[in-house]
């Protein structure tokens, strides 16, 4: 299933791109260049060649890491996925762990309270979580955190400090989801016959629900997780662009207004390779925790 | 054609006004209707012309005339924002409209032929699916430029997949109904089959799913807007506006504070009375199990 869908994917991507109207070969040439100066750039980029030889081409070079060179920023695109990459991935991961671990505790908490406040607080932080922009928020933060109380820096990429509001703010949306599915997953298990039969045990509610109800509801956490991974590389996009952090999304908007075609291919592609790695991590952990999936599988 | 709006029109009267009963369903479809209204009379309403500049009067903190403050070209806030309804929401409900209908009608015969062309849909839209919206967005309005047409295209081809997905859901889980074999072996033609008694009965959870997914839209429109690629000046839109006020961030910060509030309070209502219609209508394991 991962390779026809690779392929496929591989395909689009290469295809997209070269849709899009304009010509890098324009941002490139100086005034007064002839003719011949502009057919020796395309040749020298194999932008002449039928768009099948190029496709070839591209899968081929990618397959020894070469990424080809951005025309536009005139660097090899393997050096600038390599420069950016690291701070997508630091940011990625800091907002997806905090996603779940608060997540998976504000959606217990709002489960398993009997305190009318602290569920209304729940359900409308849930709520807001998964509707307010991830932009406005960011500069809300921005406005508040890093100008009236200048905890915090405005942008930039320097110490911990400034991975503080990215990833607070990424992770409102993230902890609003997995808060929302662990409470519902929970409320589904409770109800259960074998909970009902763990009660009558004379087991306490604590242990029922560390033991019992929190490991079955997090087979659809885990499921949700590992498909949000793209999501919260989407969402980084928008908040790289807004605190001015190096890192894939700024790479990719900026190519994207400079029509820089092998950098837009090779940003997607790593966004598209995330995505799959996420669903293929989903299915074996779900794999791994669920006897029922496995035995279906064999 | 008939009995589908006949259905629609069956689900309007009674679901709607049980989503009315409690008082949370109340609160939001009342701001929602009053939000319509405003988007439609906005031209009579806003205070101020929302493209006037008055420059010896710009970055006015909110207060007399103007109640919201005005921009760095001294335009009315409130006028911007009141009229930006109009363009979020109609650019939203375009394009989520476009969305359905075409979602609708590619789910439906995925879900009813089968075969090859059931695996090839069904392929491209999980392949789109597992996209987030803003980078699938971001791509087509890369290719067909920037501006509303384009932003509204941008949207619905984001959210396309979702509703392919969830009618299909719905065909597929229908076809094997009792009344359907019935019909199918009384001779019926598929196109009666399907129009007649396939869609309409699965019409309900696509319509509320739509009505959610407008509010989504209104967050990539402003999204979209935000990044530039969206309303062109002077057009207002809350991203737009949003956009223009990031260099004012510290000067006058009610310039994105006011469209913000105008998009968050506009998403919680739609998604509150999403929730309450949900509720009313008893769907919500049809809308999971997509």
């Amino acid at each position: 299933m991962l390779i026809p869908v690779s392929i496929s994917i591989s395909v689009v991507i290469f295809m997209i791109v070269h849709l899009l109207p304009g010509d890098p070969i324009d941002n490139l040439i100086r005034v007064g260049s002839s003719p011949d100066d502009r057919a020796r750039l395309i040749a020298k980029y194999g932008l002449d060649q039928p768009l099948f030889t190029q496709y070839f081409r591209w899968i081929a070079a990618m397959f020894q890491g070469d990424f080809g060179d951005a025309i536009v920023l005139r660097r090899p695109v393997a050096d600038l996925i390599a420069q950016n990459l690291p701070y997508s991935l630091q940011l990625g991961g800091l907002a997806f762990a905090f996603s779940s671990i608060v997540g998976i505790i504000f959606g217990t908490i709002s489960a398993v309270t009997r305190s009318a406040a602290v569920a209304n607080f729940m359900r409308g932080f849930i709520l807001l979580g998964s509707t307010v922009p991830g932009f406005w928020l960011a500069l809300l933060m921005i406005l508040f955190f890093a100008v009236r109380l200048q905890w915090f820096p405005v942008s930039g990429a320097r110490g911990w400090e400034s991975l503080v509001l990215p990833v607070l703010t990424i992770g409102f949306g993230g902890v609003a989801l997995v808060a929302r599915v662990t409470r519902v997953a929970l409320m589904d298990v409770r109800r259960e016959d074998f909970v009902v039969l763990l009660h009558a045990k004379g087991l306490s509610s604590t242990s029922i629900l560390m033991r019992h109800l929190l490991p079955h509801a997090m087979l659809p956490v885990v499921t949700i997780l590992a498909l949000r991974i793209g999501w919260i590389l989407g969402g980084a996009v928008t908040v790289e662009f807004v605190f001015g952090r190096p890192g894939l999304g700024s790479l990719l908007i900026r190519a994207l207004g400079q029509r820089d075609y092998p950098v837009v291919q090779a940003c997607l592609l790593m966004l598209a390779l995330a995505v799959m790695i996420g669903t293929l991590v989903g299915d074996v952990a779900q794999a791994a925790m669920d006897p029922r999936v496995r035995e279906a599988k064999k | 054609m008939t009995s589908i709006s006949s259905a629609v029109l069956g689900l309007r009267k009674t679901a709607v006004s049980r989503a009315f009963g409690s008082w949370l369903g109340r609160i939001a479809g009342g701001f929602l209707i009053l939000l319509v209204l405003t988007a439609i009379f906005a031209p009579w309403i806003i205070p101020f012309d929302y493209a006037k500049q008055d420059l010896m009067n710009g970055n006015a903190p909110p207060g007399w005339p103007h109640l919201l403050g005005t921009d760095q070209f001294g335009r009315d806030v409130l006028s911007r924002v009141i009229y930006g309804a109009r363009t979020s929401l109609s650019v939203s409900a375009t394009a989520i409209s476009i969305s359905v209908s075409v979602g609708m009608a590619l789910g439906a015969a995925a879900g009813y032929f089968g075969g090859f062309f059931e695996r090839a849909v069904m392929t491209v839209v999980d392949l789109t699916w597992s996209f987030p919206d803003i980078l699938i967005a971001l791509i087509f309005v890369a290719i067909i430029g920037p501006g509303l047409t384009s932003t509204t295209f941008a949207i619905a081809i984001a959210y396309l997949a979702q509703f392919t997905r969830l009618t299909r859901a719905q065909i597929v889980r229908l076809k094997g109904e009792t009344f359907i074999e019935a019909t199918i072996n009384l001779g019926a033609k598929p196109s009666h089959i399907l129009l007649k008694h396939l869609l309409p009965n699965a019409i309900a959870p696509v319509i509320v799913v739509g009505m959610l997914a407008i509010g989504d839209g209104i967050v990539l429109e402003a999204t979209l807007g935000f990044f530039g690629l969206g309303a062109q000046p002077p057009t207002p839109s809350w991203g737009a506006m949003m956009s223009s006020g990031t260099a004012q961030l510290f000067l006058s910060p009610w310039v994105i504070i006011f469209p913000g509030v105008a998009v968050a309070v506009t998403v919680i209502a739609v998604n509150l009375f999403g929730d309450e219609l949900i509720r009313a209508l008893d769907i919500r394991d049809r809308i999971k199990g997509a």
